[in-house]
């Protein structure tokens, strides 16, 4: 394995600079890159164990009785293990691998929806979701005749739970909610929400696309049936993701793609699917994808979840009053319980220009929706801007943010 | 485009902020919607074309980025009063100029709309330029709805 363990101790400096993209220039500066929530990097030792994979094993998985074959199957298993000590799962059965969390939350909405909805039942969400979460729970509603309810959401941006007694109803199968908004930031109450499913014996799917490269995830400890997220926003290569769901819900739920791999035996008669994990996971994997996305698990646990949950409070702080003092300013999503992402508007400026400008002077954020209309049109915007922040963003990031969102005052004369 | 002051000069922020013909229109005979669904610009354009096919007023209403929304205020101001033919063809021009097929030196009717010509650089932001444009086409052409999104050729660089 050519990647070198991370040393325990070092400075975030040492840290960042072990992130190749972040020492380029973009427009003549230096790149200050704030936009985490949409897309994490990629430290040196990730992409190092892809060039490894690519280089030295790469073949078919399952398949094969070569060695290359076994070898690749065997990095791509050892990926399992990481992904269910990294969110400590019971089983490794229960560990599926999907194309990111999209797909993970389509596979849940498809399989669990053919099996467990009816006409009349309900499916609960929050107001919160990404479309990821939202548009797949409609087209299966509309297929079966079910129906949407939203847990609405105060001005701050913080799920409203007062009602959500009468929100789980007699008919509501399922509940879904993200951990963290990838539109606010705000950290979602998600074990007091699924400890009132569970009193209704309702199942609740978490998105947690924006929490697991954060903050530690212990499945058994949320107690959560379903656990989606993708590899890329954990630092490793896009393309590839997780669904964690409970053994006895997968169990009943059928095959959602098929072809090879998830089957057992197939003949014109009828086929028979494999077990679990491998019933959902039909065809060839991203098969490097998973491998980098095994040695991204690596780096972060090696950096600590604990150390990189403090680094980016910080960061997070910092920024938040830095930009709170900017008049003209309005922060967006002010819950009391945040992960680094900071949603703003400038008074008199969209969203899109402000991503312009800071891109003219190097620095990458998220100016639109976020996939996240809804989100929107609650709280009375179009759009807004949206810097996120991650462990190997410093200081200097947070300065050029700061000196970008003067230039846009300038330049629009507000 | 590095000096983000050459794209957002004076006469697009006077736009901006001051946008012209913005509101419905009444008695419009045409009218179609832009959106771009990545960033959220949602404009609805009005037109009314009498019975000599001649654009007598029109209108605009909707949200949206500074490049988009001057770019809607000045395409009201430039149509207004044009026959439908040569609207087309300057709506044609303006895409053109945007997509860098263009030879601005050459013969154009595009006046300040020259303006818009540093949009072209930023491939990103083209859409946004476009969009109310795209609108006023569909509206001269009687569809109702358009999206950047959508596969009109009218976005093609190709």
């Amino acid at each position: 394995m050519s990647a070198q363990p991370t040393a325990l101790n070092r400075s975030w400096e040492e840290v960042r600079a072990d992130f190749p993209i972040l020492a380029q220039s973009i427009n003549g500066h230096p790149l200050a890159y704030l936009d985490t929530a949409a897309s994490a990097q990629m430290p040196q030792q990730v992409i190092d164990r892809l060039v490894w994979y690519h280089s030295t094993l790469h073949s078919n998985v399952h398949r094969g009785v070569h060695t290359l074959s076994q070898r690749a199957t065997q990095a791509f298993e050892d990926v399992r293990l990481k992904v269910q000590q990294l969110l400590n799962a019971p089983s490794l059965k229960e560990c599926i691998f999907t194309g990111g969390t999209t797909d993970a939350i389509n596979l849940v909405a498809h399989s669990f929806g053919k099996a467990f909805l009816k006409q009349g039942d309900r499916v609960l969400l929050s107001a919160l979701e990404h479309h990821a979460n939202i548009v797949p729970w409609q087209r299966i509603c509309e297929e079966v005749g079910a129906f949407i309810d939203v847990i609405p959401i105060n001005d701050r941006g913080e799920l409203l739970l007062d009602d959500l007694d009468e929100l789980l109803t007699d008919r509501t199968r399922i509940v879904g909610v993200n951990h963290v908004s990838n539109a606010l930031g705000t950290v979602n109450p998600i074990e007091e929400i699924i400890a009132r499913a569970h009193a209704r014996d309702i199942p609740v799917l978490i998105d947690g696309a924006q929490a697991v490269a954060h903050m530690q995830v212990d499945v058994q400890a949320l107690d959560a049936d379903f656990y989606a997220f993708s590899s890329h926003k954990l630092c490793g290569p896009t393309g590839i993701g997780v669904l964690y769901g409970k053994e006895r819900w997968l169990e009943k739920m059928p095959p959602y793609r098929s072809g090879g791999d998830m089957i057992l035996n197939v003949s014109w008669e009828g086929t028979t699917y494999n077990g679990l994990p491998h019933k959902f996971e039909a065809g060839t994997p991203s098969i490097a994808a998973g491998v980098g996305m095994g040695a991204a698990i690596d780096y972060l646990q090696e950096l600590g979840f604990e150390r990189i949950a403090a680094r980016e409070a910080e960061l997070l702080a910092k920024a938040t009053e830095r930009l709170g003092a900017i008049p003209g300013v309005r922060l967006i999503g002010t819950a009391e319980h945040k992960a680094s992402v900071l949603s703003f508007d400038i008074e008199g400026v969209h969203p899109h220009d402000i991503g312009s400008i800071l891109d003219s002077e190097g620095v990458a954020i998220r100016a639109g929706h976020h996939c996240a209309q809804p989100v929107m049109t609650r709280l009375g915007v179009p759009a807004t801007a949206r810097a996120s922040f991650a462990f190997y963003n410093d200081d200097q990031d947070i300065d050029r943010l700061v000196a970008g969102i003067h230039s846009v005052k300038e330049i629009f004369g507000v | 485009m590095s000096d983000m002051r050459a794209l957002y000069q004076e006469v697009i922020l006077d736009h901006n902020r001051k946008p012209r013909n913005f509101g419905p229109l009444e008695g419009a005979n045409r009218v179609a919607q832009g959106t771009n669904p990545l960033c959220g610009d949602n404009y609805t354009i009005y037109a009314r074309v009498n019975d000599d096919n001649i654009v007598e007023a029109v209108s605009f209403e909707g949200s949206g980025c500074a490049i988009s929304k001057a770019a809607a205020s000045m395409m009201t101001t430039r149509i207004k009063g044009k026959k439908v033919e040569s609207a087309e063809q300057l709506i044609e021009e303006f895409r053109a100029m945007l997509t860098g097929e263009l030879d601005l030196q050459g013969d154009h009717s595009l006046g300040h709309l020259t303006v818009f010509e540093g949009v072209a650089q930023l491939p990103q932001r083209v859409k946004c330029a476009v969009l109310p444009w795209h609108a006023m086409h569909a509206a001269l052409e009687g569809d109702d709805e358009t999206s950047t999104e959508g596969d009109s050729d009218i976005w093609s660089k190709e």
